[in-house]
C-alpha cells in the first residue's frame, strides 16, 4: 500500500473521562461520524458516544467451539473405529462417552484461540505503524493518564480549520492535527 | 468485628470495617509510573540476580536428574511393582493443581466482578504456566521413551499408529496442552494494553521495540478495548469449566482404575478442591515476598491476603469433607479390600504420611484461618502458605503410593521407596518455577496497569459540568 500524505484528523487531548465523553458526544450531534477515542483503559461510555454495538468476537469464538468439538469428535470416532480399531476388553468400537472428554477440551482450545485471535484480526491487529503515534503527545498519555478523541479527516464534516475550532471549544488540553 | 478493628488505620475503610482494595491516593499517573517503573528501571535489584543464580543452580536438579534418566530409563527411581506409579505422578498432580488458582482468580473471580483480584491475577497467572510447565514435564519424562513423548497426540504418521481415547492418559494429554495453551494465550493478552504502556514509556532502544512488538501496536482505541473486555470475559468463560476440567480429568486417572483408594466418584470434586487449596497456598508464598521486595503493599494489601485466606479456608474444608468421606465409604461401602486400605493407610507403614497430611492440611489450617487476626497477619500466612503445600504433596503421596503398594492379593505386595533421582528432579522443578517467576517479575508488568487504573475513583464519568473540575483537580 502506498503511503498516504496529509492530514489524517484532528487529535484533542482531555484530563478526565468525562471530558472526553462529553466531547464524543457532542461531536457525534454536530454530525462527526469517523472518530475514534484512545483512552488508558476500557470507557464504555466512550463506545456509547461512538455508538459502537457490533462486536463480532462472541460469533467468531462460538463458531469455533463448534469447528472444535466437531473436529474432536469427528477424529475420535475415525481414528477409533475404521483407521486404527483396538478391541479392548470386548468394549465397542464406538465407545463415544470416552470421546466426550478430548472433544470438550478441543472446544475449549479452539474457542479460546478464536477469541483470542479473533479479537486481534478484528482489531487489524498487529498494526505497528498507525498516524496517530505521529502526534507528538499521544504517546506521553494515550496509554498511561490521557484521553484523547480523534476526528478523522475522511469524515465529510472535517475540514481542518473548522474542526479545530469545534474541538477548541471542549477544554482540552490540547488539539493538534495529526498527519498520515 | 468492625468495632474491634483500629479506626485509625487508614487501610480500613470506616464504613464497611474491611481493609482496602488499593490504598487511597494512586492517580492513573502514579499507578502507571509505578508499575512500569518496576520493569523499566535499569537498576535490577541485587537480591534479584542472588534469587536468579540460587533458583538456576536448583534447577540444575532437573538438568542432571533428567539425562540421567534419559541415560539409563526409569530404573533409576524408586518406581517397581507394585507401586508402579511414584514421584513422577505425585509430582505431576501436584504441580498441576497449584497452577489451578492462577486460572481461578483470572477467570472465575472476573466473571463474579471481584475486583480485588485485579492485583494479583496476572503473577497468580504466571504462576499458573510456570506451574503446568513443572507439571507437564512429568509425564513426559514418565513414560520410559520420552523422546517419542510425542506419540502421545494424535498426528498422522507412518506407522499409522493413533492414540487411544478411550484411556485416561491420552484425556490428559488434550486436558493440559489445553490447559497450558490457553493459559498462555489468556496471560499473553491481558498484557497486550501494558506492553503498550511499556512501549510509550520505555528509554533504551531496545526495551521501546521488545514492547513495542509485543504490543502488536496497541493505542488503546475505544473499539479496540471493547472487543478486548469481550474477548477477555469470553476467556474467562472458557477458563472456568476447563480449569475444573482439568483436574476432573487427572482425577479420573485414578478413578477410573478398579483399585481400592482410587475408585471412588468423590475423586473430580475433590481433587479441584485440593487444587485450588495448594493453588492459592503457592500465590500467598508468592505474593507476601514480592509485595514487600518491590514495596507493593498499597497494591497488593491486606484485604488481598485476607480474602485468598478465605478461599483456603473454604477450600480446605471441601478437602477435609473428602477425606471425611472417604473414609466413611470405606466402611460404609462394606468392601473388604476398601476398607482394609483405608486402615492401612492410617495404620500400615505409610501411616505417617497419612497423619503428616491430616496435620498439615486439616489441623493446622482449618483451626486457625477462622480468625481473622491470623488471617492478616502476614507472617503467619507465609508460614502457612508452606504447610498447606506441603501437605497437599503429601496427599497426592498418600492416594498413589498407599493404594499401590497393597494390592488385592497379599502375595504381591510390596512397598515404594523413592531414590535420590526422584528427589533430585522434584526439587528441581523447585528452582525452575522460581527461576521463570524471577525472569516474569523482572521483563513482565507483573501487576496489570490498565485494570488498576479502572478501580480508581477517577474513572467516574460525571455528566457536564457537574464535577468534572474536582475531578481534574484530584488529579493534577
Amino acid at each position: 500500500m502506498p503511503p498516504r500524505e496529509g492530514i489524517y484528523g484532528m487529535l484533542a487531548e482531555f484530563n478526565t473521562p468525562s471530558e472526553l465523553v462529553h466531547a464524543t458526544e457532542e461531536a457525534r450531534r454536530a454530525g462527526y461520524r469517523r472518530m475514534e477515542c484512545y483512552t488508558p483503559y476500557p470507557v464504555e461510555e466512550a463506545a456509547e458516544a461512538l455508538h459502537f454495538h457490533k462486536n463480532r468476537v462472541p460469533l467468531v469464538c462460538l463458531l469455533g467451539g463448534l469447528m472444535g468439538v466437531t473436529t474432536a469428535f469427528l477424529m475420535e470416532t475415525w481414528i477409533s473405529v475404521w483407521s486404527y480399531p483396538l478391541n479392548i476388553a470386548g468394549r465397542p468400537l464406538f465407545s463415544w462417552p470416552a470421546f466426550i472428554i478430548p472433544a470438550y477440551e478441543w472446544t475449549i482450545l479452539f474457542a479460546g484461540l478464536s477469541a483470542c485471535f479473533g479479537m486481534i484480526a478484528l482489531n487489524g491487529l498487529p498494526q505497528l505503524y498507525h498516524p496517530v503515534f505521529n502526534a507528538p503527545n499521544f504517546r506521553n498519555g494515550a496509554t498511561s493518564d490521557k484521553f484523547f478523541l480523534c476526528l478523522e479527516a475522511t469524515d465529510p464534516q472535517f475540514s481542518p480549520t473548522g474542526t479545530r475550532a469545534f474541538l477548541e471549544q471542549f477544554e482540552a488540553v490540547s488539539v493538534v492535527e495529526v498527519d498520515h | 468485628m468492625a468495632t474491634k478493628t483500629p479506626i485509625n488505620d487508614p487501610m480500613i475503610d470506616p464504613r464497611t470495617g474491611e481493609y482496602a482494595v488499593i490504598t487511597p491516593g494512586h492517580t492513573f499517573k502514579s499507578v502507571t509510573q509505578k508499575l512500569a517503573g518496576l520493569v523499566l528501571t535499569s537498576n535490577t535489584p541485587l537480591g534479584w540476580f542472588f534469587g536468579l543464580i540460587v533458583a538456576a543452580g536448583i534447577a540444575q536438579g532437573v538438568v542432571i536428574g533428567c539425562t540421567w534418566l534419559f541415560l539409563k530409563g526409569v530404573g533409576i527411581w524408586g518406581v517397581t511393582m507394585p507401586g508402579a506409579w511414584g514421584f513422577a505422578i505425585i509430582n505431576f498432580v501436584w504441580w498441576i493443581g497449584i497452577g489451578h488458582a492462577g486460572t481461578l482468580i483470572s477467570a472465575i473471580l472476573l466473571l463474579f466482578k471481584q475486583t480485588w483480584r485485579n492485583s494479583i491475577n496476572r503473577f497468580a497467572e504466571a504462576m499458573t504456566i510456570f506451574a503446568v510447565v513443572c507439571a507437564g514435564m512429568f509425564p513426559l519424562i514418565h513414560v520410559g521413551r520420552p523422546w517419542v513423548s510425542y506419540w502421545l497426540f494424535p498426528y498422522p504418521n507412518t506407522m499409522n499408529v493413533w492414540p487411544q481415547f478411550r484411556s485416561p492418559l491420552a484425556w490428559d494429554v488434550f486436558a493440559v496442552s489445553t490447559y497450558a495453551t490457553i493459559s498462555i494465550v489468556f496471560w499473553y493478552m491481558g498484557m497486550i494494553p501494558d506492553f503498550g504502556t511499556l512501549r510509550d514509556r520505555a528509554k533504551m532502544p531496545f526495551a521501546k521495540y521488545f514492547y513495542g512488538l509485543l504490543s502488536l501496536g496497541w493505542r488503546g482505541s475505544t473499539r479496540h478495548w471493547i472487543r478486548f473486555e469481550t474477548a477477555s470475559l469470553l476467556l474467562a468463560g472458557l477458563s472456568t469449566p476447563l480449569v475444573l476440567s482439568v483436574h476432573t480429568v487427572i482425577s479420573f486417572d485414578f478413578a477410573v482404575a478398579a483399585l481400592a483408594g482410587w475408585h471412588t466418584t468423590i475423586f473430580p470434586p475433590y481433587f479441584v478442591a485440593g487444587a485450588v487449596y495448594s493453588g492459592f497456598a503457592m500465590v500467598l508464598t508468592l505474593a507476601i515476598p514480592i509485595r514487600k521486595f518491590y514495596h507493593l503493599e498499597d497494591l497488593v494489601t491486606l484485604r488481598h491476603l485476607d480474602n485468598m485466606a478465605k478461599v483456603m479456608l473454604a477450600t480446605g474444608s471441601i478437602v477435609a469433607y473428602g477425606y471425611g468421606m472417604e473414609v466413611f465409604m470405606s466402611w460404609y461401602s462394606a468392601s473388604h479390600w476398601e476398607f482394609f486400605m483405608m486402615w492401612n493407610r492410617m495404620f500400615g507403614p505409610m501411616g505417617w504420611a497419612y497423619w503428616i497430611l491430616i496435620l498439615t492440611n486439616i489441623a493446622i489450617p482449618l483451626t486457625t484461618l477462622w480468625s481473622r487476626k491470623l488471617r492478616v497477619n502476614v507472617g503467619y500466612l507465609f508460614f502457612l502458605s508452606f504447610v498447606v503445600n506441603t501437605g497437599m504433596w503429601f496427599e497426592r503421596f498418600v492416594i498413589v503410593v498407599t493404594s499401590l503398594y497393597r494390592e488385592y492379593l497379599p502375595s504381591s505386595w510390596g512397598t515404594y521407596t523413592a531414590t535420590k533421582w526422584d528427589y533430585m528432579i522434584f526439587i528441581g522443578t523447585w528452582g525452575l518455577f522460581t527461576f521463570l517467576f524471577l525472569l516474569f517479575v523482572r521483563f513482565l508488568p507483573m501487576i496489570p496497569m490498565s485494570e488498576i487504573r479502572m478501580m480508581l475513583p477517577h474513572t467516574k464519568i460525571t455528566r457536564r459540568g457537574a464535577n468534572a473540575e474536582t475531578v481534574s483537580e484530584e488529579l493534577t
